[in-house]
């Protein structure tokens, strides 16, 4: 695969987020707001793209009667990393994130990449896949995040200190106070909903799409899906 | 591999020697990047827990070393755990002057609600906070101070005013407020506080006795 390609599949074609839904928990779990979901697709990013390139490294040379097992310890040490990096120099942002950080272990889409992708690929395309996949992710998290935010708390990037310091609790953009948001947005049927919706506006504009041009050059939607 | 297929034991002796060296680097990766960031973390939290304790003593100064100074106190009953709940000692020379407690009110509408309660010697309240809850969202949740400033209404109140039999919310027919569409929350805050202000009454020497006397 080309560049083009991997990153085509990651951000659009594949995207973990609005067409594998893999890793549905963290996704609907933690965007109440911008800056978690931007929190939390990052610490997916960067433990994606890691995972990826190790897999690519030593999966090849595995037995395969291990070789599952031997990526889940590969992750559940970088993940475990990450986590000691965060409670060390974002305590806030550790805060907010809590269980869900840990539970990157239990993304399915870190798993699915590294089985369906990195052991196969050398550890360049591994790398650019991991990236293209966790950007994915991290997209739909923090438009997710954002949309609730703003419904649920009529702000944007209110808790954005946690990621990048700064004072205070009061950053961010104010479009009305918090006691008149839509409380359905912050709650879990809200995310679902929203996500939802979200999904439908893809499929709207990828029928769009396939209806503008002819059939020949659209070939039919080359979805993997995996249970989440 | 060779002409003749691997014998099936030796196979999985294999198999097994390349993951249990996997463990161990692994295992010696997170310990290398645990050790690198002990400190980091250990201050992080040190900083976190004072700074939820200056918000709870509204600015209150002090000049001991308020998480060294601690005494473990038990009563399940007023302080709601069935644990030791830690009690923190604020002092300004040898003087104490405040107690810092943290009770949790175990009838929250879902579950437990961690609470820290800031005494003075008087037995005046100088702050309360709720470190911890799982209230629903946009009903009890404004018990944070995110969300009003409900929370602040505990300050300079003592179990002289209002008298014990009135810390309730006014539909209980005491003095505090319930918030619309919620009441078991508030409810549960009110008399956790007033515990933990009867539990201080109880043993006020002991929680202010000076740290030297301390069992080590």
């Amino acid at each position: 695969m080309t560049p083009s390609e991997i990153f085509r599949a990651g951000l659009r074609d594949q995207n973990p987020g609005l067409v594998q839904l893999l890793g549905l928990c963290p996704l609907l779990a933690v965007t109440t707001s911008l800056g978690s979901g931007l929190g939390l697709g990052l610490a997916t990013l960067a433990v994606l793209a890691a995972s990826n390139v190790l897999v690519s490294l030593v999966g090849r040379a595995l037995p395969a009667e291990i070789r599952i097992a031997v990526f889940v310890l590969l992750i559940a040490a970088l993940v475990t990393s990450v986590e000691l990096a965060l409670a060390a120099w974002l305590p806030g942002l550790h805060a907010a994130l809590g269980i869900f950080l840990p539970l990157i272990v239990t993304n399915c889409l870190v798993l699915a990449r590294a089985e369906a992708f990195a052991s196969r690929q050398p550890a360049g395309a591994a790398l650019l896949d991991g990236v293209a996949m966790g950007s994915g992710f991290l997209l739909v998290l923090v438009a997710l995040g954002s949309i609730r935010e703003v419904l649920g708390r009529g702000s944007l990037g209110g808790d954005l200190h946690l990621l990048f310091g700064g004072h205070g609790a009061h950053g961010g953009i104010h479009l009305f106070g918090e006691q008149h948001g839509f409380l359905l947005a912050l709650l879990p049927p809200g995310a679902f909903i929203l996500l939802g919706l979200m999904l439908a506006v893809r499929q709207a504009v990828r029928a769009r799409a396939t209806a503008a041009t002819p059939q020949a050059a659209m070939p039919p939607e080359p979805v993997g899906r995996v249970r989440a | 591999m060779g002409a003749a297929p691997e014998p099936a034991f030796r196979r999985s002796g294999r198999a097994a020697l390349v993951l249990l060296f996997c463990a161990v680097l692994a295992f010696g990766a997170v310990s290398l990047v645990h050790e690198a960031t002990r400190d980091e973390v250990a201050a992080a939290r040190r900083a976190r827990e004072l700074a939820r304790f200056d918000e709870v003593l509204r600015g209150l100064r002090y000049d001991n070393d308020l998480l060294a100074d601690t005494i473990l106190v038990h009563d399940a009953e007023l302080l709601g755990s069935n644990g030791p709940v830690t009690a923190y000692r604020a002092r300004l020379g040898q003087e104490p002057v405040a107690v810092i407690l943290a009770p949790v009110a175990r009838n929250g509408y879902s579950g437990p609600i961690e609470l820290l309660v800031a005494i003075a010697p008087d037995g005046k309240l100088l702050g309360v906070r709720v470190t911890a809850h799982r209230e629903t969202p946009g009903l009890g949740d404004e018990i944070e101070t995110r969300r009003s400033a409900w929370i602040e209404s505990f300050a300079g109140r003592w179990l002289g005013s209002p008298p014990l039999p009135r810390w309730k919310v006014r539909k209980d027919g005491g003095d505090f407020d319930q918030f619309t569409g919620a009441t078991v929350t508030p409810r549960a805050i009110v008399s956790a506080v007033a515990n933990a202000l009867v539990y201080f009454e109880r043993h006020r020497d002991e929680l202010l006795a000076p740290a030297s006397t301390m069992p080590p």
